[in-house]
């Protein structure tokens, strides 16, 4: 063997050394933000960050736990959405009857990801703010246009969810700021929602998940929204597709036409999980069948 | 209860095989993926191979030792046997604490949801289908039903 191929890196330990905090306030941690930047990072589940420090991806120098602080674990319904706080476990999102009513896009995304060890520890912030262009509950959260709520010493942003990821692993968040929740809109009435991914087995990132709306008026289609995830360096709503079906009939035609745009839009790479091709032709697929299958939900009720 | 004073990078599954010597917590993958390291935090299934060991200070951990009660082994670990549930034994701790979970949450589970509780755990021997025959067997057995 080569010695460059050889693997210096084992999930054996993490080679990290760092100083963990564990405060129990959010001013207590949003301080410890502000005195150490650039050289501290949140922990919540852990579940990224940890593989990350194993793997050597990330080497903080503090650890801000966000385990002891109160009063960050919560979905509440408020000014017609619903509030998902920082500590909130993935466990706990799929198994709340509002989201499984209400948001069947991002049940059905939270369900999906990894087992349920991994979702009794992760969070949903985590997943978003870990910034991985394959996050499961990115295209719901983009397709509901949610609005993540971060605060600093200084004081709170809201920040869309569409302006948010700005690269792999790279959100618009400042070093010292902590997302304290996400706010997510009802969907209009009398629209469905759908998430689906594909991946190389349950435990795998995606190659390529989806999340669509749509609302219909006899069978045109009043509003649709669709994004996608794994197939550029961001999470990506595609507007234009978007705007092309919008005040259409459903019927073949347009579907081959949204198909084509969606494919067109989208600026997948070929990587360890999938390559450039398969990406874009199955993207076309999975358009259809969340179309489909939103439909049928849209029939059912 | 045990205290330990450990370095903030060690895992919960560091502290348990080498601190406290439980060695019925295996080492596998080591990033989540294959559930050898399973263990039982206030009664929910996590990876300690995920945890840093200063996050559960005062939390109760729940491992196989725990199962058995007086030197009885529990009934989910007289089904696996009784049903051949293993064959090298590895993943075994770990699929008995996420059965534990399972049943004390459901009683009565379906096998769909015995598999999805399931999704975290490896059985490299392909054990599962003798896996799920042993947990509707203790189940039936948890209600008082005979076979
Ligand atoms: C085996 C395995 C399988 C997985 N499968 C999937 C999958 O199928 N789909 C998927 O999408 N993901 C998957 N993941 C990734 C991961 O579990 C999720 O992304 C999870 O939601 C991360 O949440 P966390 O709370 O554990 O984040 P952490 O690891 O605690 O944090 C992740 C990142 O976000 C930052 N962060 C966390 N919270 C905040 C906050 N409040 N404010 C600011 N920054 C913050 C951290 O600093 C860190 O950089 C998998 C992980 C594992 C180990
Ligand atoms: S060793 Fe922890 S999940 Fe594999
Ligand atoms: S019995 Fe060998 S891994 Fe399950």
């Amino acid at each position: 063997m080569r010695a460059d191929y050889v693997n210096l890196v084992n999930t054996h330990t993490v080679p990290v050394r760092f100083m963990y905090h564990s405060p129990e306030t959010l001013e207590e941690a949003l301080r410890l933000m502000r005195e150490y930047g650039g050289e501290a990072r949140v922990m919540a589940g852990g579940t990224d960050l940890i593989v990350d420090m194993k793997l050597r991806r990330k080497e903080p120098k503090h650890i801000v736990s966000l385990n002891k602080i109160r009063g960050i674990e919560y979905i509440v319904e408020e000014d017609g959405g619903v509030r998902i706080g920082a500590n909130t476990k993935l466990r706990s999102i799929e198994k709340n009857s509002i989201v499984r009513e209400r948001f069947e896009a991002l049940y059905e995304a939270v369900r999906s990801i990894a087992s349920v060890q991994v979702r009794n520890m992760g969070t949903l912030v985590g997943n978003i703010c870990n910034a991985s262009p394959a996050a499961d509950s990115a295209p719901p959260l983009l397709v509901y246009d949610a609005v993540v709520k971060a605060r600093s010493i200084d004081g709170e942003r809201k920040i869309k969810i569409r302006d948010f990821f700005k690269g792999p692993g790279k959100t618009c968040l400042k070093d010292d700021e902590i997302v304290t929740e996400v706010f997510i809109p009802y969907p209009p009435g009398d629209s469905a929602s759908t998430f689906f991914k594909i991946s190389r087995v349950s435990m795998d990132l995606a190659k390529v998940n989806i999340a669509i709306l749509v609302k219909l008026s006899s069978n045109v289609v009043e509003d649709f929204r669709i994004a996608l995830g794994a197939v550029a360096p961001t999470p990506l709503r595609i507007p234009k597709a978007e705007e092309y079906l919008r005040h259409k009939p459903l019927n073949e035609e347009n579907l081959n036409i949204v198909e084509k745009i969606v494919s067109e839009e989208i600026k997948p790479i070929t990587d360890v999980r999938s390559t450039e091709w398969y990406r874009r032709e199955v993207s076309k697929i999975l358009v259809r069948d969340a179309l489909n299958s939103t439909i049928k939900k849209l029939v059912r009720t | 209860m045990v205290k330990v004073q450990t370095e903030p990078n060690a895992t919960l599954l560091d502290v348990l095989r080498e601190e406290l010597r439980i060695s019925s917590v295996k080492r596998g993958c080591e990033v989540g993926e294959c559930g050898a390291c399973t263990v039982l935090i206030d009664g929910k299934p996590v990876n300690s191979c995920l945890i840093l060991a200063p996050k559960v200070e005062g939390r109760s951990i729940l491992t196989v030792e725990g199962l058995t009660r007086n030197d009885e082994l529990h009934p989910l670990q007289e089904s696996f046997i009784e049903e051949f549930a293993l064959q090298c034994g590895y993943c075994t701790p770990g699929v008995l604490l996420t059965a534990k979970a399972l049943l004390d949450l459901k009683p009565s589970p379906t096998i769909e949801e015995i598999k999805e509780a399931l999704s975290g755990n490896i059985c490299r021997c392909g054990a599962y289908q003798e896996i799920i025959n042993a947990i509707l067997k203790t189940s039936r057995k948890l209600q008082g039903k005979s076979d």
